[in-house]
Order: structure tokens, then C-alpha cells, then sequence
């Protein structure tokens, strides 16, 4: 064993990035809510993409280390401490054996993702380590995680640092790129560097939320599209992990109809009966019988997963263009990021 | 029919063939899968179909975009117009099999089946013999793992679903609302009017493919008794 959970918070998953060409069986995608915090944990604790990661919602979780390990620890700022002092979050972390890591308080954001380096050993399932709640399949026993689980982490691609630098140095270590701060009692140690805030997804309270028209938008009144893109509205907190509940003006289609089923989108927001949005993401069905009205942009996905319950969301149109050029100009951002966090590591601590 | 084509956001197209429930339009559909999975362009991740449209998910990363010209949906409208001209060279579509979907009605398998015979004035055996009588089309597979959308069940037999939903239906519980029926594969909530369950099993994660139904079966639902329903459960005689 390599982590054991102490307490597992409000929920707390296996991630990675969904389980993609099985959608024709009635399979969900699920994966990370917040896909990019999720890849930059991977990438910050040495490992590929694809790696298992921890999904954390909001307060209370608490696990120890059963080994050493390099972890990252990105996504929503939930005060994460080890051993009682706060540990720094989108950079590489050394944790040693019977360290205890607890998040404290959710400040913003509400999702966090802790990678470990060699990622979570949970079996594949259909392709993926996703958890799938609802057919109870993949991640750890196809459930969210319980005080007592023990989870296994693959073989890790960093080498721990020597010495460590919390230990009594008999000179200062050449190596300048180990240089950070260290816990008290030498339970972790940071390095120096992290993710520069310029690259990471625009994440905000009460964010903006970029959209293109969906597949019904000419069905709603002129009225209700004005609302939509005007006014703001509220997480409510039966939001979760198949999607985003708003609540406030409502939306109403011209004249009610029924539509046949067909398939959906991270990002669809799509309008049931009562008028009130529900925006659609990882845990997602397949197919939805709802009018659409709108498609939240790739880029501003992230931003979304991290909006909290009672925080307020405007939506804003863009055309199909500019959500393009968003998208592939945030990833060509991501892959340079890539290339810097490995080179980084490549410096310090690859095995 | 030809094709329309709708963006579902930046990595989605969705392509509409005609409207309503028909099964032309579903052979239409899957003989299109058929072809784009058959050639997958780069960037291309998945199909996914419905009764009249068909979504192809894909990776703006992926994509060969041939130019700043055009957007990166324009190009893979246009590698689906290709692939539409194609259309019709098809050799004959390979019909779906015929399943037969052994079913224990009634009893503590099919709480509801009294109140379907009632609403419709039939007998519960009315029921059993018109809802085990047709052959189903599954149209599509989705709202949950291996659930499969049907058509053709009469409407002598439709009810509407009931207005508290159960907060857990088994998995193989067999039900009707309004015009439709199907097959619950895994337990979950819901509110459909449930008249009987089958033993078998249509989420299969650990084989390939997953589920018992994919979209073009055929399924029959025959009549079993609680022992028959034992006995393929692997269950110990009563």
C-alpha cells in the first residue's frame, strides 16, 4: 500500500481522462471534471497524460503516505497541509513515509487532483482508470473512496532527492533546483519552481463562462436567449459530477415540443421543462432528450468544473471560430508547459 | 436523405438524417458508422447515434487542418461529405441478429404488470402475450450502459410512467413508459412501469463488446417462469 485514506471528504475518485470510444454501448466518458488541472498534476509528478489521479471535492480529506513519493497537488485551492503545515500546490512535492495530508478548507475553486508519481495502480477497465459510479466499474472497485482504502501507485519515473534537503545538510547541494521550502519536522519538501499562473485555465469566482449557440437556439424565445446571455446564474448545490445545475431567469422555448434523443457533450447545456440550465460534464450520459441551447467552449470547461456551489455564472457568446482558436492556442500553451515541467525534472530528479 | 450537418460545440459534429423514428433512416445511420469508423480520419475519436443523428466526436488537436482558411468544423464537415458521396456503394447492410430476451412477468419480478392490464383494460396475460408478440428494433443504445432504445411495441400495452420514480429499480427489470419498453441493464432509479425481469445480463464490462445489445438487433422477449428465471441465474432451485 502507498496511500491509506483516512478520510475521504465529501467525494473522492480515481480519475484520468475518460473513457473515450464507448460511447455507442451506452458507456459514459467521465474522467477529471477539471481535465487540465488533472494533466499538469501528471505532468508536475513525472508521469504521462493518462496516468490515475485522486479527484477531491471540497473539504475534508485525509490520507497518509505509506512510502515515500513525489506528488502535485493542483486544481482548486482547498488549503492542503502535511503534518500541519501548508504545502504548496502546482509544483513538485517530496513526501516522505507517514506524512499526513489533509485538506483543510475549500478558499476557491472546488475540485483539487493529487498525482503521484507512477500514478494510481487501479486496474483498467474498458480502456480507462475513470471511476464509473453509476455501473460501478473502473477506478478503485468501481466507487468513490471510504476511510480504510488503501491504493497501490505504479512504479515512479522521478528518483528521490539525496540528500534530503530537510535533512541536516553537511554543505549546501550543488544542485540549486533543490531548493524550497521544507515542512518542520522534515515530513515534505517543496521545490522552488511552479506553474505559472499565466498558463493555467482563467479560473476566477463568479467566472465568465464563454459559450457557442447550441443545436436549439433558435427554438427559445428571444426573451430567454437574451437572459441567457445577459443575466447571471447560480450554482445551485444539486450541481455534481453529471452536471451543472443553474438556477435563475428562466429559459423557455417558443412553443414546447418534444425532441427526440440524441447525443450530448462535455459543456452541452441543455434545458429541461422548468426552464432552469443544466450544463453537462464529465459523468454525463450519452444521449439527452433536452433542447440545447448552448455549448460551453472547451477552454472554459475547467473554469466551470471549478465553480463552487453559490458562486454565479454569466455566460458570454463567441463564435465557433474564436472557441477554435481559443482551444488550440491554450493546448499549444499546455504543450510548451509539458516541455518545461519535464525538462525541469529531467534536471532534478528523473530516474 | 442527405446529411445536415450541426456543430455540437467545438469538438462535435452532429449530423441530422431526416426526422422521426424509421427504420430507414437507422440503416441510413448505422451504414454511415459503418463507413466513418471503417475510415477514420485523423483527430477522430468516436460515433455516437441516435434514432436520426449521428454525433462524430473529435480532436481539434488531432485534426489535419489544411489550411487557416477554413475552420477546423468545416474540415471535418467536409471529410463527412466525402464519405456521404460514397453512400450507396455500400454492399448489402448486414442485417442485426435476432436476441431473444427470456423474461419472468409479473409476480415480485413485474410489480407493475396489474396496473399496465388495468389502465389498458386487459388481463395480465393480454399483456404478456402482446409485449412477448413483436420483435423490437434496438434504434439505439444509451441513457445508461447497454439500455437499449426500442420500437414497434404496440400501443394497446402503453402507460404512462409512474409519478414517483422508484428509488431503485433492479438491473434486468423489464418496463414500459408511455409508447416505449426496454431493459434496465444496471440498478439504478427510475420511472418506468415495471412488468417482469430477465436473468441475462446486458452490461458485460469485462467482454468485447460490452453490452449484449448494440444498435440494428433484433430482440424478442419470451415468457419464463420464475424457476426457468432461477435456473439461468445460476440460482438454487426454490
Amino acid at each position: 500500500m502507498s496511500i491509506r485514506i483516512h478520510k475521504p471528504g465529501l467525494l473522492t475518485t480515481v480519475q484520468d481522462l475518460g473513457r473515450t470510444g464507448y460511447g455507442k454501448y451506452g458507456v459514459i466518458v467521465s474522467g477529471a471534471m477539471d481535465r487540465s488541472a488533472h494533466r499538469i498534476a501528471n505532468w508536475i509528478a513525472g508521469n504521462d497524460d493518462s496516468a490515475a489521479a485522486l479527484e477531491i471535492t471540497l473539504s475534508g480529506f485525509a490520507a497518509e503516505f505509506g512510502q515515500d513519493h513525489w506528488i502535485a497537488i493542483t486544481g482548486g485551492q482547498m488549503t492542503p497541509v502535511i503534518n500541519g503545515r501548508d504545502v504548496p500546490m502546482w509544483r513538485p512535492v517530496f513526501v516522505r513515509q507517514g506524512s499526513r495530508l489533509v485538506f483543510k478548507r475549500p478558499v476557491s475553486g472546488c475540485r483539487a487532483y493529487l498525482a503521484v508519481s507512477g500514478g494510481l495502480d487501479v486496474p483498467v477497465v474498458l480502456g480507462s482508470r475513470s471511476t464509473y459510479l453509476r455501473a460501478g466499474i473502473g477506478g478503485f472497485e468501481g466507487r468513490a473512496l471510504k476511510a480504510g482504502d488503501e491504493l497501490s501507485v505504479g512504479l515512479a519515473p522521478l528518483r528521490n532527492p539525496h540528500p534530503f534537503p530537510g535533512e541536516r545538510e553537511s554543505r549546501q547541494s550543488k544542485a540549486s533546483t533543490i531548493s524550497g521550502a521544507a515542512g518542520e519536522d522534515g515530513s515534505f519538501y517543496a521545490v522552488s519552481w511552479a506553474v505559472p499562473w499565466s498558463v493555467l485555465p482563467a479560473y476566477s469566482p463568479n467566472p465568465e463562462i464563454r459559450f457557442v449557440r447550441g443545436r436549439q437556439w433558435d427554438d427559445f424565445t428571444l426573451r430567454s436567449r437574451q437572459a441567457f446571455a445577459e443575466s447571471s446564474y447560480k450554482v445551485t448545490p444539486q450541481s455534481d459530477r453529471m452536471g451543472y445545475r443553474l438556477a435563475g431567469s428562466p429559459i423557455m422555448l417558443e412553443s414546447p415540443r418534444e425532441y427526440l434523443s440524441e447525443a450530448v457533450a462535455l459543456g452541452t447545456v441543455q434545458i429541461p421543462a422548468d426552464g432552469q440550465s443544466i450544463v453537462l460534464m464529465a459523468d454525463r450520459q450519452t444521449l439527452g432528450g433536452y433542447p440545447k441551447i448552448a455549448q460551453v467552449i472547451s477552454v472554459d470547461l475547467p473554469v466551470m468544473a471549478q465553480a463552487a456551489p453559490g458562486e454565479h455564472i454569466k455566460f458570454r457568446e463567441v463564435t465557433l471560430q474564436e472557441a477554435e482558436s481559443l482551444y488550440l492556442c491554450q493546448e499549444r500553451k499546455l504543450k510548451r508547459l509539458e516541455m518545461m515541467i519535464r525538462l525541469k525534472l529531467k534536471e532534478g530528479y528523473h530516474a | 436523405m442527405a446529411w445536415s450537418f450541426f456543430p455540437l460545440g467545438d469538438s462535435a459534429v452532429l449530423i441530422e438524417f431526416g426526422s422521426g423514428v424509421d427504420e430507414k433512416i437507422h440503416q441510413e445511420i448505422r451504414a454511415a458508422v459503418r463507413r466513418i469508423e471503417g475510415r477514420p480520419f485523423p483527430g477522430f475519436i468516436e460515433c455516437v447515434s441516435a434514432f436520426n443523428t449521428l454525433c462524430v466526436y473529435y480532436d481539434l488537436m488531432g485534426l489535419r487542418l489544411p489550411g487557416r482558411k477554413m475552420t477546423a468544423y468545416e474540415h471535418v464537415c467536409s471529410l463527412l461529405r466525402e464519405m456521404e458521396k460514397t453512400a450507396g456503394d455500400d454492399k448489402e447492410v448486414q442485417s442485426g441478429q435476432v436476441i431473444d430476451i427470456p423474461v419472468c412477468y409479473g409476480g415480485e419480478f413485474g410489480p407493475d404488470l396489474g396496473h399496465v392490464a388495468e389502465l389498458n383494460g386487459l388481463s395480465e396475460e393480454d399483456v404478456i402475450s402482446i409485449h412477448a408478440g413483436g420483435q423490437y428494433l434496438v434504434y439505439a443504445i444509451g441513457f445508461a450502459p447497454g439500455f437499449p432504445y426500442l420500437g414497434g411495441m404496440p400501443d394497446t400495452i402503453a402507460a404512462p410512467r409512474k409519478k414517483t420514480p422508484r428509488l431503485s429499480i433492479p438491473a434486468g427489470s423489464v418496463g414500459i413508459a408511455g409508447a416505449q419498453t426496454g431493459i434496465y441493464p444496471i440498478e439504478t432509479p427510475g420511472g418506468w412501469q415495471i412488468i417482469g425481469r430477465t436473468p441475462l445480463e446486458l452490461f458485460r464490462p469485462g467482454d468485447s463488446p460490452p453490452t449484449l445489445l448494440q444498435g440494428g438487433d433484433y430482440i424478442r422477449f419470451c415468457p419464463i417462469g420464475p424457476e426457468e428465471y432461477r435456473r439461468l441465474r445460476g440460482m438454487q432451485p426454490l
